[in-house]
């Protein structure tokens, strides 16, 4: 559904072809596809303006290298600035001289604070610490019973009663210390930004306790309305950081730039998913390239982790490279991958893409035929395609109720397919096997790389050098770069 | 067609390498219990029977608290008023200015954005209204103002927004709630619960949200407060069961309605929408008749919502929308995109946690409230 913005500039620099610098005009061009891709990724229009403008300076003013083309170097410049934006590092967190450290969980109604709150608790048992969790939603139903729950999971005590969440949470931090448990993390109820007796309640929880560490915990699909919120958590509580909850879902995240901008504080955590473990502190780097809509390996490695046995799915790739798949294998590949969502969706993903692979309509229609044509065979006939003559054509054909001529044109797809596959495998070693870091071989382009993605698919960074990280396609030598696809 | 063979065999590869360096990875450190694992199995078959001891049944003290009566419900104007005034901002800024020029609109494209109604939609729309600006001959701001809202409404207005309540002969009607965690499901089952109460009907809650923490608990509440009957499972079971043994519990208890809660999920992940479809695969079978579908989308979506729409629509089939949370600062304009899109009605809105801060949705005041100034 989103174009990513590299394809937004392609209709633009093609016009601008061999021209080495871009005008006035172009830029303008440019900025208002930036200014649309980043109001698609839910970036607040105002952050978004200023973001346009801290762009558009640096368009003008920065030297525009030889190496580079324009739409690299233009990409270039608003993913570091984005990187900037975002906060470069990741958070450190530091313990009181004086335990217990106390954490306040803050934010909006169903933001994900509860959970969070769970997952904080087990990420500091990680750190070696002993956390003690203090519910002080009383307002919710059942809100104490689920932080007991989660607590539950991972042996971690909660205090709570029912009396008034103020009282809570101090008698809550006595009891920390009572205990000698070293932190405290108080999870508080939901509430809006503008409902100014609910955010007077949290002023006097976190004047009771006094947090180290203050956390408004955001969910990664919130729209425009970030800004509002951030704002006004941060004026009532002086916010340390930001806890980005439901980054698992497709959403660009742009709310995340809205909220770092108004908050200027960094973003602490990740949340990705339900389960307590999905959990961790925040890359700013991997947010973005996905809010610029630049392939997102991270989401399609954790849809594959999700739909495939994995010891399997490396097996086959392995088997594809070395051009020994037979149409079984592929039959069932394929129906792996379909778990993992619409295969267009999926296409969207791969960084670098060519747009005219990126647009290629899938149709499932198309996708189901192959399938009904596979089923037909024999086993014996899927292991050795060759088998296939004139009658065994009309037998499949009439099986998968399609025609003797389309039967015959998928046989001799796959057999290009192998040894495309096959090609691509010789100049790739065994893939699988996270390749050596790119960095230090700049201008090595197009080399054939020792694996799929660069420097490992959990933390694509930024090259400059491949602002598209076309790089990663060029090792995988598409044939739609090389020899004329069609 | 090789690209799409070659395609297939390209993500065969990416996604295994994936998939192994990242098990590689997460090997990697110590690892604490893990909670149960959420999700089924992709079956697409239903079983035909429900075992029975996968529900374990609670009886609700339904007699012990009257149903409540509800007053007349809040209007969302009554609701914002606190928080906002009507035309302040950068409309006000345009009624400012003595003619309509480049800044008119853009305040406008920009009063659109920040509402989240979304790039496309907001292009549309403004494309459509400079049309009528030109042939009608509209030169003044507040006009165009009015033009503008009157497409709104009628883009957001044009729909049958009742719920119906009827369900085949000898069949119980079941409103199925479905949305992605947090939107507020829980919260408008019990909002909808006293609702129907307060209208006379006798109402069963069934915990369908097996999964999440203290879900069914929290269900239980709301069952309490409004005098519903409520049946729940245990926790990590299957909720199509739980479901259709509420539907049968109904039945057996001539119940008018079962209001069917769901965990949230979210639309991108395919085995949790293929679990939805089978649940309400479920609750349509005899005895039960699925006859809402209600997605809630809670207000503060942005752009993600439009997906959201989609997916579950797909896979539930849905018939209204219950924009939830409109009592904070977001505005909720993502539903125009869902609804010039894909055309799903907004049927109710959220407007505060209790039972009675759940309203009809009403276009005009929506719209009004579209552009009001915080
Ligand atoms: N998919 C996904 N779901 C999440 C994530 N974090 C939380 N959730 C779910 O979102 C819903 C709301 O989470 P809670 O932790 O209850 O949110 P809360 O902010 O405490 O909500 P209230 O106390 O009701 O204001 C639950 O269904 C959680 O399971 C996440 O990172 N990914
Ligand atoms: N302010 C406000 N809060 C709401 C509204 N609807 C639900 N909530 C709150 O949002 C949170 C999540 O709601 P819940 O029903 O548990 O969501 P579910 O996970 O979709 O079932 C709870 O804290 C509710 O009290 C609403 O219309 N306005
Ligand atoms: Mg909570
Ligand atoms: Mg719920």
């Amino acid at each position: 559904m989103f174009d990513a913005l590299s394809d937004r500039f392609d209709g633009i620099f093609k016009r601008l072809k061999g021209k080495g610098r871009l005008g006035d005009a172009d830029i303008d061009e440019v900025l208002r596809e930036i200014r649309v891709a980043l109001l698609e990724a839910d970036v607040n229009v105002r952050v978004a303006r200023n973001m346009v403008g801290r762009i558009r300076e640096r368009c003008t003013a920065e030297e525009l290298s030889k190496s580079l083309t324009p739409a690299q170097q233009v990409v270039k410049i608003v993913h570091e600035e984005l990187i900037e934006t975002l906060g470069g590092e990741t958070m450190k967190i530091t313990y009181a001289s004086k335990p217990p450290t106390v954490v306040l969980m803050a934010g909006l109604q169903g933001a994900g604070k509860t959970t969070a709150t769970g997952k904080l608790a087990r990420w500091f048992k990680q750190q070696g610490r002993n956390p003690l969790l203090v519910g002080a939603d009383l307002q919710r139903p059942a809100a104490v019973d689920q932080l007991r729950t989660l607590a539950g999971q991972i042996d971690v005590p909660v205090f709570s009663e029912p009396t008034d969440p103020v009282e809570v949470a101090a008698a809550g931090l006595a009891e920390a210390r009572r205990l000698g448990r070293d932190v405290v993390i108080v999870d508080t109820a939901g509430r809006l930004g503008i409902d100014a007796e609910m955010m007077d309640q949290v002023r006097r929880i976190s004047d009771a306790v006094e947090p180290h560490y203050t956390f408004l915990v955001v969910d990664a699909m919130t729209g425009q309305d970030a800004v509002n919120v951030a704002e006004s958590f941060h004026e009532t509580l002086e916010l340390d950081g930001v806890i980005l909850s439901k980054l698992d879902s497709d959403a660009r995240g742009g709310a995340a730039l809205s909220v770092k901008e108004v908050v200027g504080k960094p973003i602490a955590f990740a949340s990705t998913g339900e389960k307590l473990e999905d959990f961790d502190q925040f890359h700013p780097d991997r947010l973005a390239g996905r809010i610029l809509g630049m392939g997102d390996m991270l989401t399609l490695i954790e849809k594959a982790e999700e739909a495939y046995e994995t010891d399997q799915a490396e097996a086959a790739a392995a088997k594809l490279l070395e051009g020994q798949f037979t149409l079984d294998d592929f039959l069932e590949q394929m129906q792996q991958l379909k778990k993992m969502g619409p295969l267009q969706n999926l296409m969207g993903m791969l960084p670098g893409m060519p747009k005219e692979m990126k647009d290629a309509e899938i149709d499932d229609r198309e996708i189901a035929r192959v399938e009904a044509i596979i089923k037909s065979m024999t086993p014996e006939e899927r292991a050795k395609p060759e088998l296939v003559d004139g009658s065994r054509r009309t037998r499949i054909a009439n099986g998968s109720g399609t025609q003797p001529n389309q039967v015959a044109q998928l046989l001799k797809q796959f057999k290009e397919v192998q040894s495309v596959m096959k090609r691509m495998g010789g100049g790739m070693g065994m893939p699988g096997v996270p390749g050596r870091s790119k960095k230090g071989k700049k201008g090595k382009k197009g080399k054939k790389g020792g694996r799929v993605t660069p420097k490992g698919p959990a933390t694509p960074r930024f090259d400059p050098d491949d602002p598209l990280g076309l790089g990663q396609l060029e090792d995988l030598q598409l044939p739609g770069r090389g020899p004329k696809l069609n | 067609m090789p690209e799409l063979l070659i395609l297939i065999a390209l993500l065969v590869v990416v996604a295994g390498t994936a998939a192994f360096v990242v098990t590689t990875r997460r090997r990697r450190g110590p690892e604490l219990e893990p909670p149960p694992e959420r999700g089924i199995a992709p079956t697409t078959e239903v079983p035909d029977t429900v075992p029975p001891e996968l529900v374990e049944e609670v009886e609700a003290e339904a007699a012990t608290e009257a149903p409540p009566t509800l007053g007349a419900p809040p209007r969302l104007r009554d609701r914002l008023g606190k928080a906002r005034s009507a035309l302040g901002g950068y409309l006000g800024g345009i009624l400012g200015r003595s003619g309509i020029d480049e800044e008119t609109w853009e305040d406008l494209e920009e009063a659109l954005l920040r509402a989240d109604v979304g790039v496309a939609t907001t292009t549309t729309m403004l494309d459509h209204l400079r049309e009528r600006v030109a042939a009608e001959g509209i030169t003044e701001p507040a006009d165009l103002l009015v033009a503008l809202k009157e497409e709104l409404v009628a883009q957001v207005g044009a729909y049958d927004t009742s719920m119906r309540l009827e369900a085949d002969e000898g069949r119980v009607p079941v409103w199925l709630i479905v949305g992605v965690n947090g939107a507020g499901k829980t919260t408008t089952i019990g909002k909808l619960s006293a609702r129907q109460a307060a209208e006379g009907r006798s109402v069963l809650v069934a915990a369908g949200d097996t999964f999440r923490a203290a879900a069914a608990e929290q269900l239980e509440t709301w069952a309490e407060r409004t005098g519903a009957d409520y049946v729940r499972g245990a926790e990590g079971g299957d909720p199509s069961s739980v479901i259709f043994d509420g539907i049968q519990r109904a039945k057996s208890r001539s119940h008018d309605l079962v209001l069917a809660d769901t965990a949230g999920r979210l639309h991108s992940k395919v085995n949790l929408m293929e679990e939805l479809s089978k649940v309400r695969r479920v609750a349509d079978r005899e005895p039960g008749q699925v006859v809402e579908t209600l997605l809630v989308i809670d207000a503060t979506t942005g752009q993600n919502g439009l997906a959201q729409a989609k997916q579950f629509a797909e896979a539930a089939e849905v018939t209204g929308v219950v924009l939830t949370k409109l009592d904070g600062s977001a505005r909720g304009g993502i539903v125009v995109s869902i609804q010039a899109e894909l055309g799903i009605p907004v049927k109710l809105a959220g407007v505060g946690e209790t039972v009675e801060d759940l309203i009809d949705f009403d276009a005009t005041e929506f719209v009004e409230a579209l552009f009001a100034d915080d």
